[in-house]
């Protein structure tokens, strides 16, 4: 005897339903996930503990500090002059920026830093805006290349190369240039250098062009950067962000307009600033900033005092013995020179005691020094605002919230370097 | 308004807590005698002078002094453009100071890291935890007292916890008249 069972059977639109309401009943246990400090898209050694919910992270706990070196401790004990290759190693991606940092900041200390000579304060300018061009270029090719589009590391890597042979035609080193000195620079710019700057601002605007061809309208990358990792405009200055991060929300300030040092208020160049303050905004605002930075950098090679081969020996040092370094030929045959030469060396730039505090529009964002100086040739207490330090504190804010493949392209729209974080 | 007009506004509502304006270098710093109203200055700063931005907190170790620790705010309006320095000293035994956690949100890290390299802690920090150094790491590196060279801790194969291979760097020099021996030893004690 058959037995009849009625069964029923919804349409598929309904089942569908069911299914996502069943789904949702699902309590899922949360997973912690380590990410780092050894991972690819954490760019050094940042190391996350994620809280993940399924594919959603919960909650995001930066830890950083795996490449601290003790780089305030170091300074307390040596001369302001000896600490200068010890600031190549904070961004690394930018060593003449922070060299120019330093080197104003102890200025500031000596009350000099508004009286360096033009021709050094072009020069300063230059290699700055070099460097700042240089890690941005990093920044947006590990950028790219974490979201996929490896094509661009290709791109920005090869003119990084050109950036690198002009540092070493400046100050004979491509990543450790320690170029500045107090009181101005290393060495005169080589005579050629100013041309090879032009052919190289000429060969990179066709490189940027071709970047951006590759990424600002491209779908992909657009879809993944938009609404993403938004830092409002009260949210970026709570939590003290600086640089293109600070600027991405559409807060304008930057320390080259705002607080002008060295040329830069005799130089005409613009600020760009986002609007939402998303991942895109970010990108956008660094991308523009490489193209104000080739203007700075034009207008400094046809302004700079004495030209290109400076025919009139403009100094690029301050021409003070207690301060610079004299020639080798002075040293040889005058005594006064000999003895200031003789002090230099052993004792270091006597700085009056007194604490200061110097901002540098770096490209990570503000990088600044704390000095706090009893006199004497070895500062108190050196205290670095490391850019990235404190713009990976927005993290555990930033990243609940998104999914794990959210992560790299936040961590590069952030652009931060652990070298300098950690220092 | 200027810094300096920023700062006496701060010695009107607070008096006898601030010192005079101190001008170097072109920047404006005020000393605040008591550090447990550190967090009503600040607020204040804020929500009335138009403080908004945090640039840093720094601490300085002011060995064989007392009080022994300075801790330092660098204000700035982004609107504005003014820049104020607020200074405190807080005493060894005591070591310890409110947050300004709840005024700038940027404070979190910072502090974070006065307490993990100068042993100063911050009352109403909802999370302090050493932050460069490790957990259980039992120094705090930037005191005066501590050596250059480091001190071997008892956390063997946690990390390289020996003296460093050069022993206080060839390169660190002390400014003196003394003969080279004496100004770039091998190891340097606290004591020299």
């Amino acid at each position: 005897m058959a037995q009849v069972q009625d069964i029923e059977i919804s349409d598929s639109a309904a089942r569908a339903a069911q299914a996502t309401e069943e789904l949702q009943e699902v309590q899922g246990e949360k997973m912690v996930l380590n990410m780092g400090p050894s991972h690819p898209a954490t760019h050094g050694v940042l190391r996350i503990v994620l809280e993940l919910d399924g594919e959603v992270i919960t909650k995001a706990d930066p830890d950083v500090g795996y490449l601290h070196r003790g780089d305030e401790k170091i300074a307390e004990n040596m001369t302001y002059t000896q600490f200068i290759p010890y600031t190549d190693r904070l961004d690394y991606l930018a060593p003449l920026a922070n060299n120019v940092a330093y080197a104003l900041a102890v200025e500031k200390l000596l009350g000099i830093h508004d009286k360096l000579p033009p021709r050094c304060q072009y020069i300063r300018v230059m290699v700055a805006e070099l460097a700042r061009i240089s890690a941005h270029l990093l920044g947006l090719g590990a950028f790219a290349m974490d979201t996929g589009a490896i094509t661009v590391f290709l791109l920005t890597f090869t003119e990084r190369e050109k950036i690198y042979n002009l540092a070493e035609a400046a100050s004979g080193a491509r990543l450790t240039t320690s170029y500045t000195r107090i009181g101005g620079v290393m060495r005169d710019i080589p005579p050629t250098w100013c041309d090879q700057v032009r052919q190289f601002l000429k060969e990179f605007a066709g490189a940027l062009a071709e970047a951006e061809t590759l990424l600002t309208r491209n779908r992909i990358w657009v879809d993944r950067l938009r609404d993403l990792g938004v830092v409002s405009k009260e949210m970026a200055v709570d939590y003290g962000l600086s640089g293109p991060n600070l600027r991405g929300s559409g807060v304008e300030f930057d320390l080259r307009k705002n607080q002008p040092y060295l040329c830069y208020k005799y130089l005409d160049f613009d600020i760009a600033i986002g609007s939402t303050g998303d991942c895109y905004d970010r990108y956008l605002v660094r991308m523009e900033e490489m193209r104000q930075s080739m203007r700075i950098l034009e207008q400094c090679v046809n302004k700079i005092p004495g030209g290109s081969e400076n025919k009139t020996n403009e100094p690029v040092c301050i021409q003070d013995g207690k301060i610079t370094l004299p020639s080798k030929q002075k040293v040889m045959s005058s005594m006064e020179e000999l003895i200031h030469q003789f002090m230099l060396v052993t004792e270091g730039v006597n700085c009056p005691p007194g604490e200061i505090y110097f901002g540098h529009e770096n490209p990570k964002g503000e990088l600044g020094f704390y000095i706090n100086s009893k006199g004497g040739g070895t500062p108190y207490r050196l205290k670095i605002r490391a850019p990235s330090f404190i713009n990976l504190s927005i993290l555990g804010e930033l990243l609940p919230g998104c999914m794990v493949s959210d992560v790299p392209v936040v961590l590069g729209s952030l652009d931060f370097v652990m070298g300098e974080s950690d220092r | 308004m200027s810094a300096l007009e920023s700062a006496n506004k701060i010695k009107a509502k607070f008096g006898d807590l601030i010192s005079e304006p101190q001008e170097f270098r072109g920047e404006i710093s005020i000393q605040v005698s008591d550090a447990e109203r550190i967090f009503d200055i600040c607020s204040f700063a804020k929500k009335q002078l138009g403080f908004d931005y945090l640039v840093d907190i720094s601490s300085v170790d002011n060995y064989g002094e007392d009080p022994r620790w300075t801790v330092i705010y660098h204000l700035r309006g982004v609107a504005s453009g003014r820049e104020l320095r607020l200074k405190t000293d807080v005493s060894e035994e005591k070591s310890e100071l409110p947050s300004v956690l709840p005024v700038w949100r940027t404070a979190n890290w910072h502090e974070r890291e006065i307490y993990d390299m100068m042993g100063i802690r911050f009352s109403g920090h909802p999370d302090l935890r050493r932050i460069l150094m490790w957990e259980g790491y039992s120094y705090f590196p930037l005191r005066k007292d501590f050596p250059l060279a480091g001190k071997p801790t008892d956390l063997p194969g946690v990390a390289f916890t020996n003296p460093a291979p050069l022993e206080g760097g060839p390169f660190v020099t002390i400014p003196s008249s003394g003969d080279a021996t004496g100004r770039e030893p091998r190891v340097r004690t606290p004591e020299e």
